[in-house]
């Protein structure tokens, strides 16, 4: 682990895959609290497997028409969005197929990227790396669009706190408050799609929905409001993604799955200690009653 | 404006649907200022229906909808609400303070923090239900009782003129449901206060007028309310059951 940060003081590479763990971790931790208290996990992971489709068809566009500007995270960031908005729209319209939309859309997202994948001349391993990422690959120019990604998610996502605390909490109540609770949730639905893509970078499609959700769900074991969670799932992704990236890199372990196995054992440690404490102190309370 | 602009709400012929299904048929109704009424009904006969139409939550098919004397959707700001139980998740991570604070949102609130104002509302509001000691605590750590006051007051933080309750008394025990009785009767000294209940027995206590709603809505002073009247509010396959718990104390 330790030869991971000397090797990192040398290499920009690294330098670039630390800095967009870092930066990807602020916006899971703001978005991704949002997402949970919500429930929306589900759609996350239909928007995150959609992404496949906008990848796959911005790296056939890029060498077979050649299009050298076209880069796969600008297809990621286009099909994120319009995946976000066919969800939110249909569910709002119609809110009974909600859940079969989200499946048509993952599971048409991820087929389109394959047959684009297909039909694309070159790398073959680039689909597994889209699938379960891979961090070493991001490029400066990358690292321009995910920090400005990160700022507006983030600075989104905090500065409609109250609309959108108030929204997830009880979105009836919101209406009669004259909240538009159809845009907040739409807006609520694009940041997810804007997360997503920022996170795939790290652990590619498959396995976002994880850093999505685990973070928070181990700092909703500390946290009393949605700020303490926000930031608390900040902080538990970066330890997670630097630290997976750092105990991937002397064996050389896929970096994605790396991350993802210790955010995993950490959320599996802490859910039933903190069960566990809670029962005991629950106990401590009625035998001190009785 | 018209006669109805003193009323704080009227409706005159509204008819609702669901899907097809006619919920509300040809509903007329005047609930007058500073009124403690109750809406009473069997389930699915329309009492939720027809309180989230004078919230504005709902448009009627047909008809009209007036909370003094103007579409709800357009004076919001004097409509207090407060949904029924189910609708929020009591593991959500917030504290009193803030669910009361999300009372203050108005459609022009933008970006950034609650004012000095709003926090001063919120707390008032606090008061007013006798619950501003426990501001800081996570609403999840509260009472099925203290939850329900928490979200009277966050109805309350508006400063409304009109107070619409959904079925407040579902899940609290015979203490709580008397002192959330004595709080709502203090509240409809200055505000007209409505509210969605399926005891009967509660309603002959505290309420002067009742709703009934079934389809069609009918109102009856709380006098007239006996078995007959039940009988015919509940298609005559519901059991009067007389409520005298009131002194009754809980079991520790």
């Amino acid at each position: 682990m330790m030869e991971f940060f000397s090797a990192a003081a040398q290499y920009s590479i690294l330098q670039y895959a630390l800095l967009t763990a870092v930066l990807a971790s602020i916006a899971a931790g703001v978005v991704g609290t949002y997402v949970v208290v919500r429930r929306i996990s589900y759609i996350a992971g239909g928007i995150a497997h959609c992404v496949l489709g906008g990848m796959g068809a911005a790296l056939y566009l890029q060498r077979v028409h050649d299009l050298a500007w076209l880069q796969p995270l600008h297809g990621a960031l286009a099909a994120a969005v319009l995946a976000a908005l066919v969800i939110g729209l249909v569910s709002l319209k119609a809110k009974e197929r909600e859940d079969t939309v989200i499946g048509a859309v993952w599971a048409i997202g991820m087929a389109a990227g394959v047959l684009f994948m297909a039909k694309t001349p070159g790398y073959v391993e680039d689909l597994m790396s889209y699938l379960f990422g891979n961090i070493l690959m991001v490029s400066k120019r990358d690292l321009y669009l995910i920090a400005g990604l990160d700022a507006v998610v983030v600075l989104s996502g905090l500065l409609f706190y109250n609309q959108l605390q108030a929204v997830c909490f009880d979105e009836e109540f919101a209406r009669v408050r004259g909240v538009n609770v159809e845009f907040f949730y739409l807006f609520l639905l694009v940041l997810t799609a804007l997360t997503v893509v920022l996170l795939v970078t790290v652990v590619g499609v498959i396995l976002v929905i994880a850093l999505l959700t685990l973070p928070v769900a181990v700092a909703g074991q500390f946290s009393r409001t949605l700020w303490h969670m926000m930031a608390l799932a900040t902080l538990f992704s970066i330890v997670f993604t630097v630290g997976g990236l750092a105990l991937s890199y002397t064996p050389n372990l896929p970096a994605g799955a790396t991350i993802i196995v210790v955010a995993g054992a950490a959320y599996l440690l802490v859910m039933p200690a903190a069960a566990l404490y809670r029962r005991n102190r629950r106990g401590r309370i009625a035998s001190a009653r009785r | 404006m018209s006669q109805e602009s003193i009323w704080p709400v009227t409706l005159e012929n509204v008819w609702f649907s669901y899907d097809g299904t006619p919920v509300l048929e040809d509903v007329n109704l005047s609930i007058g200022r500073c009124e403690y009424v109750s809406m009473v009904g069997p389930n699915g006969g329309g009492k939720t229906t027809l309180l989230k139409i004078i919230a504005g939550l709902l448009r009627p098919d047909r008809g009209r909808v007036r909370v003094y004397g103007e579409p709800p959707q357009h004076v919001q700001w004097k409509i207090g609400y407060v949904p029924q139980h189910q609708h929020y998740d009591v593991h959500f991570p917030v504290r009193v303070l803030e669910v009361v604070l999300m009372g203050r949102l108005r459609r022009s609130t933008w970006i950034g923090r609650y004012s000095r104002a709003d926090r001063e509302s919120a707390l008032r509001a606090l008061e007013e239900v006798e619950l501003a000691d426990l501001r800081s605590r996570p609403f999840s750590a509260l009472s099925g009782g203290q939850r329900q006051r928490v979200l009277i007051a966050r109805a309350l933080a508006a400063d409304p003129q009109i107070l619409l309750l959904d079925e407040p008394m579902a899940n609290v025990d015979v203490v709580v449901e008397r002192e959330l009785n004595e709080l709502l009767q203090d509240l409809s000294g200055h505000m007209t206060v409505v509210l969605v209940t399926h005891d009967l027995g509660f309603v002959s206590h505290y309420v002067k007028n009742v709703i009934c709603v079934n389809r069609r809505v009918s109102v009856h002073p709380t006098s007239d309310f006996t078995g007959e009247l039940v009988d015919r509010v509940y298609g005559g396959h519901y059991h009067a059951v007389r409520h005298d718990h009131v002194d009754e104390e809980p079991q520790p």
